[in-house]
C-alpha cells in the first residue's frame, strides 16, 4: 500500500497476534481468560487472576469513555513529524480494559473525563490497521 | 527489614564535569566518575569488590575489571528500573556489603544522552519498552514526555493542579542550579519562560522535561564498619525501598494512573529508618518532569495525593523552605544523570559540603528514583 512506510510498525508475537488479525479484519478483539472470564489488554500470556494460560478471545464493543490524553507537538520521530500535532487519547473501554491510540476528530480543548468515544479503524499499511478514536456523536 | 538498617554507607561520591557535547565514550565518563568517588572514598580500585553499572547498555561490570584493573569482584549486578536504578542500586549495594560479600560496591553511570542517542531513539531500544513498542509506538507515542503526559493530565482533571504549579517546581530547580558550578543551566527562569516554552506533549512544557546532556557520576558503598576510618565522614544508609506499580510495562492499563511505584517504596523505606517524614531536612526528588516531582511528594506521603500542586508553592521547596527539593538543580537544570547525581547532592548535604546550596543542619535526607513507566526506590541517609 505505502512502499515508504516511516514509521514504527509492531512485531507481533504469538500472544498477540489474533489482536493484529482482529485490527486487520476491522475487529476489536481483547483477551479474555478461559477459565475465570477476566478481560485483559494488551494481550499477555497468564491471566493475572486466576494463572490460567488459557486464552479465549472477544470483540469488544468499540465504545469507551476519556481516561486521560496528550496533545504531541514534538517530533519525537521522523515518520510522524507531518501529523503533528497528534492527540493521544486513553479510553477506558467498556470492556473494563484501556486502550491507548489517536482521536481523529475533536480538538484538545473539547475534551473532558468521561467524554464518549467510539473506536474505529485505519488501514496504514499492507496488513496493518490500527486502532483510532473518534468522539461518540 | 530494620535488621539492615545503617548496615552501609556512602563513603565516596565522583562526578565528571556535565556538558551539553562530549568528544567521551559513556564508558570513559563512566570510569572518570568511578576514579573520583574511589579516591574521594580513600580507596585504590582494587579496593572495589562489587559493581553495579546503572544499565548494560551504558557498561557492564567487565568494563571496570578491565579498565580500572581491578583483579576480582566479589559481586556485580544490575537493577534495571530506569531512572529508579541508582536508588535501587542502594538497596542492592546495601544487601551486597551488610551480607559480608563486599566491602565498597560501586555503582556507577556514565551517559552521553545529548552527544549518543536521544531520548526518542534509546527508549525503542529497551526490553522493558516492549509492551510500549508494540502496542502504542505504532500510534506515534515514542517517548517518555508522551507516554507520561497523560498521567500528568488525569491529575490535572480530577484534582485542579496546574501548569502553574508546574511552574513553580521548574523555576525552584533552576534557582539552585545557579548555585551550583556543575549545573548546566544557569540562566535565570521566571514563572513566565516557563509558561511561554514549547509545547511538547501537553501539558508538559519544554520547561517540564529534564535536559538531555553527557556526563558520568558514581557513589561508592561500604560495608558500615568498614567506613568508620575511611577518608569521609559516613553517610548512612538509614532505609532503603523499591516499589512497582500496578501494570509496570504500560501506563495505560494501570488501575490508577496518579500513582507511581514509589508510593509502594516509601513505607518500605520509611520502615527500615524508623523515622517520621517531618524529620527529612533535605530532599533529592527525581525530576524527569516537573509533575513527577509532584506526584512522588504525594507519594511519599509529604501531603495527601492530590495535594501537590499546593505542596510545591510559596516557597516551600526552594532553599530556606520547608523541604528544600533538588538542591543542586536536579535532572530539570543540573544535568540527567538518571538520578546518581541525586544520591551524589544528597551525601554532599549530609557531609556539610553542599557550598552555596547547602541546607542548614541537614542531618537527614531522602533521595528518590522514578522510571520505566513507573518503578521507583526511596532512600533515606544520615549523616
Amino acid at each position: 500500500m505505502n512502499a515508504a512506510y516511516e514509521k514504527p510498525v509492531p512485531e507481533p508475537t504469538a500472544d498477540s497476534q489474533p489482536y493484529w488479525d482482529g485490527l486487520a479484519a476491522h475487529r476489536l478483539m481483547i483477551q479474555s481468560c478461559a477459565a475465570c472470564g477476566q478481560a485483559r489488554h494488551y494481550p499477555q500470556p497468564m491471566c493475572p487472576a486466576c494463572h490460567s494460560l488459557e486464552v479465549s478471545w472477544i470483540e469488544a464493543s468499540r465504545r469507551g469513555t476519556l481516561h486521560s490524553w496528550t496533545e504531541t507537538h514534538h517530533p519525537f520521530h521522523a515518520g510522524f513529524k507531518d501529523d503533528l500535532p497528534i492527540l493521544l487519547v486513553t479510553v477506558d473501554l467498556a470492556e473494563g480494559v484501556r486502550l491507548q491510540c489517536p482521536l481523529r476528530d475533536g480538538s484538545i480543548g473539547a475534551l473532558s473525563l468521561g467524554r464518549a468515544v467510539d473506536i474505529d479503524f485505519e488501514d496504514v499499511t499492507d496488513g496493518l490497521t490500527l486502532p483510532v478514536a473518534r468522539l461518540a456523536p | 527489614m530494620d535488621a539492615l538498617r545503617e548496615q552501609a554507607c556512602i563513603t565516596g561520591i565522583g562526578e565528571t564535569r556535565y556538558s551539553r557535547g562530549t568528544e567521551k565514550s559513556q564508558v570513559g565518563l563512566a570510569l572518570e566518575a568511578s576514579l573520583n568517588a574511589i579516591r574521594d572514598a580513600g580507596l585504590r580500585p582494587g579496593d572495589i569488590d562489587g559493581v553495579i553499572p546503572y544499565a548494560a547498555g551504558m557498561a557492564v561490570a567487565e568494563d571496570f575489571i578491565t579498565n580500572l584493573g581491578i583483579e576480582d569482584l566479589n559481586y556485580s549486578a544490575m537493577t534495571p528500573m530506569g531512572g529508579a536504578s541508582a536508588v535501587a542500586a542502594l538497596q542492592t549495594a546495601l544487601m551486597a556489603t551488610a551480607s559480608g560479600l563486599c566491602n565498597h560496591v560501586l555503582i556507577v553511570l556514565g551517559r552521553t544522552g545529548f552527544s549518543g542517542g536521544r531520548i526518542g531513539a534509546r527508549v525503542q531500544q529497551m526490553p522493558q519498552f516492549k509492551t510500549v513498542g508494540e502496542f502504542e509506538m505504532p500510534s506515534g507515542a515514542i517517548a517518555p514526555p508522551q507516554l507520561y503526559a497523560p498521567m500528568a493530565r488525569r491529575h490535572m482533571e480530577l484534582h485542579g493542579t496546574t501548569s502553574r504549579q508546574f511552574a513553580e517546581i521548574a523555576v525552584t530547580m533552576r534557582k539552585h542550579a545557579q548555585l551550583n558550578d556543575n549545573a548546566i543551566m544557569q540562566k535565570p527562569m521566571t514563572v513566565a519562560d516557563h509558561q511561554n516554552s514549547r509545547m511538547i506533549s501537553d501539558p508538559f512544557r519544554l520547561f517540564d522535561c529534564s535536559l538531555e546532556s553527557d556526563g558520568g557520576c558514581a557513589v561508592v558503598v561500604s560495608r558500615a564498619e568498614r567506613a568508620k576510618d575511611m577518608a569521609n565522614r559516613p553517610i548512612y544508609i538509614m532505609g532503603v525501598g523499591e516499589g512497582h506499580p500496578h501494570s509496570p510495562s504500560v501506563i495505560t492499563q494501570r488501575s490508577d494512573l496518579t500513582r507511581l511505584g514509589t508510593a509502594k517504596a516509601a513505607p518500605k523505606a520509611f520502615a527500615m529508618a524508623g523515622i517520621e517524614r517531618r524529620d527529612i531536612d533535605v530532599a533529592e526528588i527525581y525530576d524527569c518532569f516537573t509533575y513527577i516531582v509532584l506526584c512522588q511528594l504525594e507519594d511519599l506521603g509529604f501531603c495527601e495525593k492530590g495535594e501537590g500542586g499546593d505542596f510545591v508553592m510559596d516557597g516551600r521547596i526552594g532553599l530556606g523552605g520547608e523541604l528544600p527539593i533538588n538542591t543542586h538543580g536536579g535532572l530539570l537544570s543540573q544535568a540527567h544523570l538518571a538520578g546518581m547525581n541525586h544520591i551524589h547532592e544528597l551525601t554532599r548535604q549530609l557531609r556539610g559540603d553542599g557550598g552555596r546550596a547547602q541546607v542548614e543542619d541537614a542531618e537527614i535526607g531522602l533521595v528518590t528514583g522514578y522510571g520505566d513507566l513507573g518503578d521507583g526506590a526511596v532512600a533515606i541517609l544520615r549523616r
